[in-house]
């Protein structure tokens, strides 16, 4: 007897489970390997998995297991050259050359276990204990994705939303109704017919009960098992999702002192916050605002690597980021995210300037990070921004960068689960 | 007479030529006695196997990190390309469970049924390890019972809590086999019946080991001091389940878990020679019996012989290729050549095997198969020509000389003595260290003895050692000792006591 079985459309992630307990257990170890993994980390390669190496000894499980020393008789195919007697001088290192492979047969060996975690893990191992800071909006829009969710049956659909249980059941209750009548008949009968003595006056009446009674046996059986009425259909219906979308607004100082170095540790922490947002909405859109003395909008590729020169006005960014907004995100549907970069520098008279529209900024905002890139110490847009911290604690915050080290770390400080 | 067709000519495989060939893999099969339990056969995919891997090939199994790690460390090295999966896992069930590779060719999935179905299947179901130890009807409900009751316990005290429990018992896997009682099997709702009974009066029996109330006549007139327990155990797991101290119930249950799961695996470890042997034989002559009945053509021949050699390749020690004693080659070669004496016994094996020798091989290789295992089996049926094939020799490494010394080699003075030591080293003790539960200090610290054995002088790995006595510590609650002895004497020893613990 034997069952030929086909098992590789079931669900694949059996040991799904176990993964995670695996994860959670090296939770610590797995953050410290993706911290590093950052800092070598190319900007560009996001939407990867992640690979983790950590150190093999936290990961094994010990046993009883004899060490080296002893005496231990090996029995080694091969012989070609020895005869009894002979001695070899013991092999160094790899515990007893030629001996049975004890020494490892678990890879211990290795100094480090390495796998890999897709996008997802490494994501929420980058991101562990960071959240946004303000509640997130969430819109029904006009472009809906639709999602189907079961609304009953009905008694019309594609076959491969049968629902076999609904259909028999119907069947079943088919069939109960349409014989209800012939079998009581069918009993009565039944019971005259046994009343009746088998005697020869009765012969007659007799064949008339078992003739109708085989009529009626007869048109029973011909009751279908199932007809097409019983079929029954699962029903989907279609339900707009709600969607939540965010827009990150990257800002900064182009102007000639920002050179290459500065601009990649900004590019890091965009990334970040891009990861960050791109986790936590349906949908990121990212602006990207360059200044210096004006502000103009670009894409990608020219915000990270054309250079300009020039003085450096920080309220033209603002006004240009507040006319983005006003044009083609509303607060009232866009989560807006501002990031500003900048190595400090802003022109003495345009202090008042920016603090005014940075105050009109902040209200459209969910949060607004200021990073100053410098290794020197404060910087006049530092000291701008400065009482802003005051006044705005729910949704501006900044932060200093002196080098690659510093940006996971700052990050983190910026989006730090805030206990309730 | 009718030319028979071979049943396919195309390497591809299709559900309705697997049914073909079952059949007929089947009637062969029936034709040679081999005695089975139904088959089920489970076509699967890679990621599927992997999974199978993770999970010592248990269908089904409670969660823990282990098996995590397992599944990404086989998955990291599949993918790199440093190791292929098996064709197969089968699993001691009844019915018998395999599983098969979709990847595999109609040739290699013939070879797997064969193997596997049939050749291990009769194994599980006759050898007097399996039917000893093991419950092949039980099994699935049991790891069933095992995986809820596990999964409760996590909901109700926490997964980290299960975690170091677990952690802990694994550690002592090896050590939670009764080898001379005979475990009784049980269904699912029986086990949780008991189980309910267990909890209830298991505490207080502990209560009881532990009353504070004094015993009279305590150490009076000079007598040896009372150990406890009164002999030696070697089941250390199952010692903790009854007389730890310190655990709650759910946790004794837990020990009692892997305990059992433990003792179900322990034949396997006692009979891979064999097992593997007996399951190469017999898809070698399934196979050529199909050929020999024109079932299947030359090509598939050849592609199965081409596995085949591979599967039953030995290097010899001098290659890079060596990894010890390939037990397949070993099992392999030991039933061919059982059965070229029972064939065509020459004046050697007369006088090797005067019981065998000439007797019909079916019938002897049938007893061979069912009353030994790896240790015995090579011990009674190792001949002389198998050891001058495989050159064998043997080689002595002794801590306290220079050199390695080879003692026997294949000639007429080595025979015998080959066949002692290669047996040797397929005993238990040999492989694993033998570690029994020497005394507890019941009236004072409730320090735990453990004692092991030295098996040959040889001792244990210290790194490991003292890992799996934190563990212990951590199970009993009280200091641990583990001596290691030789000659009666005391060599060395791992201590684990709380003050140490706090220093740390």
């Amino acid at each position: 007897m034997t069952f030929l079985i086909d098992r590789r459309s079931n669900p694949k992630k059996k040991s799904a489970v176990n993964r995670q307990r695996f994860l959670r257990r090296y939770r610590a170890q797995i953050k410290e390997s993706v911290a590093e993994n950052l800092r070598g980390r190319t900007i560009t390669a996001d939407g990867q998995g992640e690979k983790i190496s950590i150190p093999a000894r936290d990961t094994r499980q010990p046993v009883f297991r004899h060490g080296q020393g002893g005496k231990i008789t090996h029995v080694v195919p091969g012989n070609e050259e020895f005869t009894r007697g002979d001695k070899i001088a013991r092999p160094k290192g790899a515990g007893g050359g030629g001996g049975p492979g004890q020494a490892s047969d678990q890879g211990e060996g290795l100094d480090e276990f390495v796998f890999q975690i897709n996008q997802q893990e490494f994501l929420d191992a980058l991101f562990d204990d960071m959240e946004l800071p303000n509640l997130t909006k969430r819109q029904l829009s006009g472009l809906e994705e639709f999602k189907r969710v079961k609304g009953g049956f009905a008694s019309d659909g594609a076959p491969s939303n049968l629902s076999v249980v609904r259909s028999m059941r119907s069947a079943t209750m088919r069939r109960i109704a349409l014989g209800a009548g012939k079998r009581t008949e069918l009993r009565e009968l039944e019971q005259q017919l046994q009343a009746l003595e088998d005697s020869p006056e009765n012969r007659e009446q007799r064949h008339d009960i078992e003739s109708r009674m085989q009529v009626l046996r007869d048109r029973l059986g011909r009751i279908p098992f199932i007809d097409e009425v019983d079929i029954r259909y699962h029903r989907h219906v279609k339900e707009p999702i709600p969607h939540s979308k965010a827009v990150m607004f990257c800002l900064m100082d182009v102007s000639g002192s920002m050179d290459q170095k500065t601009k990649d540790l900004a590019k890091r922490f965009y990334i970040l916050l891009y990861l960050f947002l791109s986790r936590n909405y349906d949908k990121t859109e990212v602006v990207f605002i360059r200044h210096h003395t004006s502000a103009k909008e670009v894409d990608e590729d020219e915000f990270f690597h054309s250079r300009e020169t020039g003085g450096t006005v920080v309220s033209s960014a603002l006004d240009l980021m507040k006319s983005v907004i006003e044009a083609r995100y509303s607060p009232k549907e866009w989560n807006i995210y501002g990031a500003q970069a900048s190595d400090g520098d802003n022109w003495p008279d345009d202090a008042s300037r920016s603090t005014h529209a940075i105050t009109e900024l902040l209200p459209l905002c969910q949060y607004y990070a200021y990073v100053e890139i410098t290794q020197a110490g404060d910087k006049p847009l530092w000291l701008t921004y400065s009482p802003l911290r005051e006044q705005w604690p729910e949704t501006f915050s900044m932060q200093h960068i002196t080098g690659p080290g510093d940006i996971y770390p700052v990050f983190h400080e910026l989006f730090r689960k805030q206990s309730a | 007479m009718n030319a028979i067709v071979p049943l396919s000519t195309e390497s591809d495989w299709t559900f309705e030529l697997l049914q073909q060939y079952e059949r007929e893999i089947a009637r062969i099969a029936e034709d040679f006695k081999l005695d089975t339990y139904p088959n089920q056969i489970e076509i699967i995919s890679s990621e599927q196997m992997m999974d199978a891997y993770a999970s010592s090939a248990m269908p089904i199994s409670y969660h823990h990190w282990s098996f995590g790690k397992q599944f990404l460390s086989v998955q990291n090295s599949y993918r790199r390309g440093h190791m292929g999966l098996a064709y197969e896992i089968v699993f001691n069930s009844n019915p018998c469970i395999a599983y098969l590779m979709e990847e595999n060719t109609l040739t290699m999935q013939a070879l797997v049924i064969a193997h596997a179905s049939y050749g291990h299947n009769s194994f599980f179901k006759n050898n007097y390890m399996f039917r000893t130890w093991t419950d092949a009807g039980s099994i699935i409900d049991y790891m069933l019972f095992a995986r809820k009751f596990i999964a409760d316990c996590e909901q109700r005290h926490g997964v980290d809590a299960v975690e170091k429990i677990l952690d802990a018992c694994h550690a002592l896997m090896f050590h939670g086999v009764d080898r001379y009682k005979r475990p009784y099997p049980i269904s699912m709702h029986e086990e949780k019946r008991r189980q309910m009974e267990r909890e209830a009066q298991l505490q207080q029996q502990v209560n009881e080991l532990w009353s504070t109330i004094p015993v009279a006549a305590d150490r009076g007139d000079g007598q040896a001091e009372l150990r406890f327990p009164d002999e030696p155990q070697e089941n250390i797991l199952y010692f903790l389940e009854k007389n730890a101290p310190l655990l709650e119930p759910w946790q004794r249950e837990i020990i009692r878990i892997v305990r059992k799961i433990s003792q179900y695996l322990y034949p396997q470890r006692q009979t891979k020679v064999m097992n593997e042997g007996w399951a190469c034989f017999w898809h070698s002559h399934i196979l050529h019996q199909m050929y020999n009945e024109g079932l299947v053509n030359d090509g598939f021949m050849l592609e199965f012989l081409q596995y085949h050699t591979a599967v039953v390749h030995q290097p010899p020690f001098n290659s890079p290729h060596y990894s010890g004693i390939n037990p397949y080659t070993l099992g392999y070669s030991m039933m061919q050549d059982l059965k070229r004496v029972c064939d065509a016994p020459t004046q050697e094996d007369r006088q090797w095997f005067p019981d065998i020798a000439g007797t019909p091989w079916l019938e002897t290789l049938d007893f061979a198969m069912r009353d030994f295992k790896d240790e015995s089996f090579i011990l009674q049926f190792l001949s002389p020509r198998l050891i001058r094939e495989l050159k064998l020799f043997s080689v002595v490494d002794d801590e306290e000389q220079d050199h390695l010394e080879v003692t026997a080699i294949h000639d007429e003075w080595g025979y015998q003595s080959i066949r002692e030591s290669l047996s040797a080293n397929y005993d238990l003790g040999n492989l694993e260290p033998y570690i029994q539960v020497y005394n507890v200090n019941v009236r004072g610290n409730r320090a735990l003895t453990l004692r092991h054995d030295m098996h040959n002088g040889r001792p244990l790995e210290k790194e490991n050692a003292e890992e799996v006595v934190r563990h212990l510590h951590q199970l009993w609650g009280f200091d641990v000792v583990l001596e290691s002895v030789a000659d009666d004497q005391v060599k060395s020893s791992i201590v684990h006591s709380e003050l140490s613990a706090d220093q740390h």
